[in-house]
């Protein structure tokens, strides 16, 4: 039997219960390993299925393929398109921004939604609030030592005191 | 700081707790996943990053009410038989395990808590408890998730939720599983039946040590697999509902196989027991197959209803890595095999023959010694 994603003999078969249907997939040694179906504790079937992955020969030849210019990054971290097919993770909390098209089909008929219904980080929206005022207020102190209006400066440092800042 | 050997020293609460529902559910484990919102993912961090971000977490976790006195270790300072150890006990994962420097485990006192820093997400968190108790579960992991929101800004978007290494943990980063013990399913065949049924609703079955895992001693686990478009609350409830099912079935088909063939139970129950109390040498997957009867035995009221606890400790006290520690030195796979046996023969010495009065005259048990235990 041949691998379904090369034409190499395969050897891993695995069948597992996706949306409550029967799926099989056989694999050579080679693709499972690279898919990381040997790694027990990070495999689903799901994703595999689901999730698309294009079978791209070489891919992982890094440098030929972002010459191709293929490969988008994350700006934050750099992790690349390419990375993200590989390894079916993601490099920072940024990364869903970046490879938010990605997102979505990865997440076709991966879970029961495609929204969060659950819990929400109770002190979430007042952080980012005070963190938005904070670097609102650094700007401004910047400013206003590059002026030289210290007494200006004097108060911002003391409002930003108070929003729990410890350096000035 | 608590040292390792305090730590393992005596089983936790959890682990001996689960004799209610007619012992079927062993263990309710809730898991969250989190992370940091300005740091790269473990995986992806380049080596100072992840300390960065450990050193960020670790003290928040540890100034946390419930771990005052934790164990807390960074991995790299532990043996691998003291990770081994903490995974056959089920606090911290495999993946966790392989880790070295710049990952940690903080494990409470009487283990019902364990973070896991820098496994494949910069925080897992689990709660355990014993028997079905899936909501006092989480209800208390969350409580302290919603503490370290305090000291901690975590990844979270308003549509997709926490946000997690892997798409598959995207939302509620939830996974709620319980540990079950099944012989009267496996004994009577219906197994396969029942846990396609579970599977159908989009829950996960697996074996005793999680994924890819084979089923030993009747043990399974059931998950849930979805994180994402629904609450918490609807998740557990409804792996509540199933578990709750699958405990009810295990329970007919004990009390059938009573009714049927009461000669058959009779029979195994006491080779189970007649290789325990007499065997010299005794590999794990043997071990496992004849005190998952042996427990059995207990529920059914062929043994005292204490069986069923010492079961539960020497569930874990058997596995290779406990076997090392135990004996402080490395062994051979033939070593373990002999002091596995010795170990379940002491322990058993004072567990008389069983008692088949329960299945003689009509074949049924004289009173109703399935549903002991106070869960």
């Amino acid at each position: 039997m041949k691998c379904d994603f090369c034409e190499s003999k395969a050897t891993v078969f695995l069948t597992q219960l996706v949306e409550g249907q029967m799926k099989k997939v056989c694999l050579c040694d080679k693709c499972a390993k690279e898919r990381g179906v040997t790694d027990p504790t990070g495999f689903s079937l799901a994703d595999l299925l689901l999730g698309g992955m294009p079978a791209i020969p070489g891919a992982k030849s890094k440098s030929r393929r972002a010459a191709q210019g293929n490969g988008r990054k994350c700006p934050t971290c750099g992790f690349t398109l390419e990375d993200l097919q590989r390894v079916r993770r993601f490099g920072c909390a940024d990364c869903y921004t970046t490879f938010s098209e990605e997102v979505s089909a990865m997440l076709r008929g991966m879970h029961k939604g495609t929204s969060h219904l659950g819990k929400v980080p109770e002190g979430l929206m007042a952080l980012q609030v005070r963190n938005q005022r904070l670097e609102e207020l650094r700007q401004r102190l910047d400013q206003a030592i590059a002026t030289e209006s210290y007494e200006e400066a004097a108060g911002i440092r003391d409002e930003m005191r108070d929003l729990g800042e410890v350096r000035s | 700081m608590m040292r390792f050997s305090t730590l393992v020293k005596h089983p936790a609460d959890w682990m001996t707790g689960g004799q209610g529902d007619y012992g079927a559910v062993l263990t309710s484990r809730i898991r969250l996943a989190r992370n940091l919102r300005k740091h790269p993912f473990p995986g992806w961090a380049k080596r100072e990053q992840r300390t960065a971000a450990l050193d960020l977490m670790r003290p928040a976790v540890e100034a946390l009410a419930p771990m005052k006195d934790a164990f807390s270790q960074e991995l790299g300072d532990l043996t691998s038989v003291q990770k081994q150890v903490l995974v056959e006990r089920h606090l911290i994962s495999r993946e966790h395990a392989a880790r070295g420097d710049g990952s940690a485990a903080i494990i409470e006192r009487r283990q019902t808590f364990s973070l896991m820093l820098n496994e494949e997400d910069h925080l897992r968190m689990q709660a355990i408890r014993p028997g079905l108790q899936l909501t006092a579960a989480y209800d208390a992991l969350s409580a302290l998730d919603t503490e370290l929101e305090n000291s901690l800004e975590f990844a979270f978007d308003p549509t997709l939720g926490y946000l997690t290494t892997c798409p598959t943990n995207l939302g509620t980063g939830l996974r709620a599983s319980a540990m079950l013990h099944l012989p009267g399913l496996v004994l009577s065949d219906q197994i396969g039946q029942v846990l396609q049924a579970v599977n159908k609703i989009g829950l996960a079955v697996r074996g005793l040590y999680g994924e890819g895992t084979e089923s030993l001693g009747n043990l399974y686990q059931i998950s849930n697999q979805s994180t994402l478009g629904e609450s918490e609350e609807t998740i557990i409830r409804r792996l509540e509902r199933v578990i709750s099912q699958v405990a009810n079935h295990e329970h007919n088909a004990r009390e059938k196989l009573l009714e049927d063939d009461p000669e058959m139970v009779a029979d195994k129950i006491g080779r189970a027991y007649g290789v325990l109390r007499h065997a010299h040498i005794i590999d794990s997957k043997e071990a496992l197959n004849h005190l998952s009867l042996l427990r059995l035995g207990g529920t059914l009221g062929f043994f005292p209803s204490e069986t069923v606890v010492l079961c539960d400790t020497l569930l874990m006290d058997i596995q290779p890595a406990h076997l090392q520690l135990h004996s402080g030195r490395k062994l051979s796979p033939e070593e373990r095999d002999a002091i596995r046996a010795e170990i379940v023969r002491s322990s058993l010495l004072s567990l008389e023959s069983p008692d088949n009065r329960t299945i003689s005259n009509d074949g049924k048990p004289p009173s109703t010694p399935t549903n002991q235990g106070d869960e």
